[in-house]
């Protein structure tokens, strides 16, 4: 952190220094040019480098800010630095629309939407007399302050790349933080998210819309700049440029914005002029090799040119300050031997097929209960059917005495429900720490605007220390800094239980938690487990090992066929020629 | 507005949503089988037009040297393929030898071709020939190694090739824009109604590209194959069906439709070297409003966009592709309404 702050300090003061040195006007314009790009861009990096979606419209936001500015200012003569927030706004308003018609489907009607979007925006604004046609609106005024033009070249620029180094150093900060990681987790899919408390679409919405304010304001910055604007840089193909610059800089990295930003202005100014003197004609011959140049990047260096700095740079360990940070608040937990969930007939058809039918147990607190069953018994249905993830068909799944039957997966994660998953889902390039703070998404309040003012500490010190916690619960205190990708099965799996037990459960649901660890790996699963109960938590574990099952429940579910076969202590369970039978098949 | 201007547009608006229901029907048939969106679905339309175009003047056009480019290229991975999973000479030389003749065959025959002008239809031909020989070169230089990235990938990568191929099209046809003589300049007076020969060959050809397309897959084992790779990737390649060829061909017959589309619509609109962008994007529009999934959606959807299109230019000519592109919108809206949230399509 702290060197991140001096690298931050070396930046600043290069701004500063660049604008202070006789360098070429040329330059400052390229610079500005880059800056006002690199905005952009830095939007669709949390777009599509963190959120996993991606968006052609981030023109045509820049349009949307750089038209109402222009237009604003030139007829009704407000200031530029009213009408800004009069662009932003109106930005926002129209990426959360077409974020809410999209982001509820799968992610092709993202981009899908906004290339339709943004093509009719084009011709929109080179139609209506009102901007102007194709002409666009000339004349805008330049920004001023009291009086004082800023103009076109050194203080613009500091005020350009001032609000690019703000904004990056915002989304960096935004990206550590409890939003934060809840944005990351986009990426791997929602349910794992869903599962944490996290509500999916409105992060989603969430993203767009920021990206699309960033993208707006560098609209601003352009208009005034320019001092007219006109439909052509706000295309569909300047959104795919930037998009480029994303790709090529590094859409996973806050700086593969500038990085893009600057490689692809510097490219096309050489190419621009080598080209056509090249190939003996005149014409914007540049997009062939940008073309060429992004599928060869997604090929060769699918994380972008900035990747290859940031493997060079030192990765010190996140310091640790959160040792006095307060406890968080827990939840009443049930008195030993108290019903924790009643499972009541739960039943689910799939079209003609009964997966699982009238399966009723229960779970009392300070308990471990096995759901066993031979392959497609309807162990992981029954599963699913508990945390959320597939609706009932039937029955009633009732949680300390409320019905959760129905309710969405985040809901029951609220409740104090928690899961793990049979194939881990996790972040891989997020620390082990980071991960299982992940967990503890529902324990904290503070959004996206403190994050990135820091007003968050108190409270994410407090989830941090959760996570380190819970890590020590499971004996992963030795591994907090460890990237999530470089462990192990064993240890992801641990890594799994901490991040649930972040949600401070009354009831920890485990899906196949021993699945493909080796016998140590096991032994130490086991342990965990053991302890977990010892310190009165209930748990609900679909398991195959066996060894493992009767080893640790109190209580054996045997499913087969999707109905109940028995229920017992393990005792029973392997004394039950029935179980041998659905397991062995019987003798004729 | 009286009824024989309404039929007109209707008409007219039939016309253009035939092909855009073909383009429709290639973008749905290409996402399903490779998950590719494939945004460079409206190049091939240009290329198809404008190859021809160029035919007409006797000259040999830019696409033939891209695609004996492209081929060579091809060509050298394959045979690289080849030496690193069994490093025989022969095995390489085949290996790229099958990836190398077929294109060029037709780039010569094409250049020898070129300035004996023939007619119209041997050079129609011609020009389809050429383009469709793009799609499988396509998908091997640009998607193949990539087909198991995620879609968010691949459809960068669409873009890259859609960003290349209008450079490359500004390249080889120029800025300025061409209008192919039509097939048949034959007009029917039918009451107000007046039918042109070339709207005639337009129904008729898509109709008869749907029900081959129909019988394709319903019929013929490559169908069969290209159907059980769209329901499942790798239950097909257990099956023994390769998902790169299964791509490979899937593209091929994207840039089928492609090139044919563009004949269709050469003689009936001024194409320049970036319209096919907009074509093809109408197709797109049609396929989301059949759900990116179903046949049938995306041409009834492709007739609608059509109909739209040709009313929209005469109440609000200036507005015509704002109306198209905004219709996405409410189609978005009513999908979303009815399908859920789902998000685990990753």
């Amino acid at each position: 952190m702290r060197r991140q702050a001096w690298g931050l300090w070396a930046l600043g003061a290069a701004v500063l220094l660049l604008a202070a040195l006789p360098v070429p006007e040329f330059w400052i314009t390229q610079l500005n040019y880059i800056g006002l790009s690199g905005l952009a861009v830095l939007g669709l990096i949390l777009l599509t480098g963190i959120g996993g979606l991606t968006s052609f419209g981030q023109a045509a936001f820049v349009g949307i800010g750089a038209y109402t500015s222009a237009w604003l200012t030139v007829h009704t003569g407000l200031s530029p630095w009213l009408t800004l927030f009069i662009g932003v706004g109106l930005t926002a308003i129209s990426a959360v629309a077409l974020g809410w018609l999209t982001l509820r489907m799968s992610g092709h009607y993202l981009p899908l939407a906004t290339l339709a979007w943004g093509l009719s925006l084009y011709y929109l604004m080179g139609n209506l007399d009102a901007l102007g046609k194709y002409d666009g609106i000339l004349d805008v005024p330049g920004l001023s302050l009291w009086g004082w033009q800023l103009g076109q070249g050194r203080v613009f620029f500091m005020l350009t790349w001032g609000l690019v180094l703000l904004s990056s150093v915002g989304l960096l900060r935004l990206l550590d933080s409890r939003v934060g990681r809840a944005m990351r987790a986009l990426k791997t899919g929602s349910q794992m998210a869903e599962s944490m408390g996290v509500d999916t679409l409105r992060f989603k919405i969430g993203i767009f819309v920021l990206s699309a304010m960033l993208a707006s304001v560098s609209g601003w910055l352009y208009a005034h700049f320019q001092r007219a604007v006109n439909p052509s840089p706000f295309s569909v193909h300047a959104g795919i440029e930037y998009l480029f610059m994303a790709v090529l800089g590094g859409a996973g990295h806050v700086w593969g914005a500038i990085t893009g930003a600057t490689l692809t202005k510097l490219m096309a100014d050489q190419l621009q002029v080598l080209l056509p003197r090249l190939l003996g004609s005149s014409g914007s011959f540049e997009t062939i090799v940008f073309g060429v140049l992004l599928v060869l990047t997604l090929k060769y260096a699918p994380e972008g040119i900035w990747a290859f700095v940031d493997r060079k740079l030192p990765k010190p360990p996140r310091r640790i300050d959160w040792q006095n940070a307060a406890a968080l608040a827990q939840r009443a937990k049930p008195a030993t031997g108290e019903v924790v969930l009643q499972a009541r007939a739960l039943r689910k058809t799939f079209g003609g097929l009964l997966a699982v039918n009238d399966i009723t147990f229960d779970v009392r607190a300070g308990q471990i209960v096995g759901l066993i069953g031979p392959n497609g018994a309807g162990k992981s249905t029954t599963f699913n059917l508990i945390t959320g993830v597939l609706g009932l068909s039937g029955g009633e799944v009732i949680f300390r005495g409320a019905n959760i039957g129905g309710l969405p997966s985040r809901e029951i994660a609220k409740r104090g429900i928690s899961r793990t998953f049979q194939h881990v889902k996790m972040i891989a390039d997020m620390t082990v720490l980071e991960n299982v703070a992940l967990g503890a998404h529902l324990r904290g309040h503070k959004g996206v605007a403190s994050a990135m003012l820091r007003l968050d500490r108190a409270e994410e010190q407090a989830l941090l220390r959760e996570a380190e916690v819970q890590l020590r619960r499971v004996g992963m205190g030795e591994q907090l800094h460890e990237l999530a990708g470089n462990l192990a099965m064993g240890p992801q799996r641990l890594l799994e239980i901490a991040r649930a037990l972040c949600n401070d459960p009354a009831l920890l649901l485990l899906d196949e938690p021993a699945a493909g660890l080796r016998h140590k790996e096991k032994q130490a699963l086991i342990g965990v487990l053991r302890q977990l109960k010892a310190e009165g938590l209930s748990i609900l574990l679909v398991e195959h090992d066996m060894d493992l099952v009767m080893d640790v429940s109190d209580r054996i579910v045997v499913m087969e066929f999707g109905t109940r076969l028995i229920e017992g202590t393990p005792e029973e369970i392997q004394a039950s020629p029935a179980v041998r039978a659905a397991y062995l098949g019987t003798e004729h | 507005m009286d009824f024989s201007i309404a039929s007109i547009l209707l008409l007219d608006g039939l016309t253009n949503g035939a092909v855009y229901a073909l383009l429709g029907l290639a973008t749905v048939l290409v996402f399903a089988v490779t998950r590719v969106i494939f945004i460079p679905q409206g190049e091939f339309v240009t290329y198809g037009a404008l190859t021809l175009a160029i035919l007409q003047t006797g000259q040999v056009p830019g696409t033939v040297w891209l695609l004996m480019l492209l081929a060579l290229l091809a060509a050298l991975a394959e045979s690289l393929q080849s030496w690193r999973r069994h490093p025989s000479l022969g095995g390489a030389t085949v290996a790229g030898l099958k990836v190398l003749a077929p294109p060029l065959a037709i780039a010569l025959v094409t250049l020898w071709a070129a300035p004996l002008q023939f007619s119209l239809l041997v050079q129609a031909a011609l020009s389809v020939g050429i383009v469709t020989c793009f799609g499988p070169l396509v998908y091997r230089l640009a998607y193949q190694s990539l087909a198991d990235a995620s879609s968010l990938v691949l459809l960068i990568v669409s873009v890259g090739v859609h960003f290349t191929l209008t450079g490359l099209g500004l390249l080889f046809f120029g800025a300025e824009g061409f209008r192919n003589p039509p097939f048949w300049d034959a007009r029917f007076g039918l009451g107000a109604l007046n039918l042109s020969g070339q709207a005639i060959i337009v129904a008729l050809a898509c109709t008869a590209l749907m029900v081959l397309l129909w019988l394709f897959f319903e019929r013929t084992l490559y169908g069969k194959a290209l159907r059980a790779t769209a329901v499942n990737r790798l239950g097909a390649r257990l099956m023994g069906i390769s998902s790169q060829s299964a791509g490979q061909l899937t593209l091929a017959m994207a840039a089928l439709i492609g090139a044919l589309s563009g004949l269709l619509i050469g003689p009936t609109t001024t194409v320049f070297y970036d319209s096919g962008f907009l074509i093809g994007l109408k197709g797109f529009v049609a396929a989301v409003i059949g759900g990116l999934a179903s046949y049938p959606g995306a041409a009834l959807g492709a007739l609608l966009v059509g109909v739209i299109e040709a009313f929209g230019s005469f109440w609000a000519s200036a507005f015509k592709e704002v109306i198209v592109f905004t219709l996405i919108l409410p189609v978005l809206l009513w999908r979303s309404l009815t399908s859920g949230h789902s998000g685990e399509e990753h």
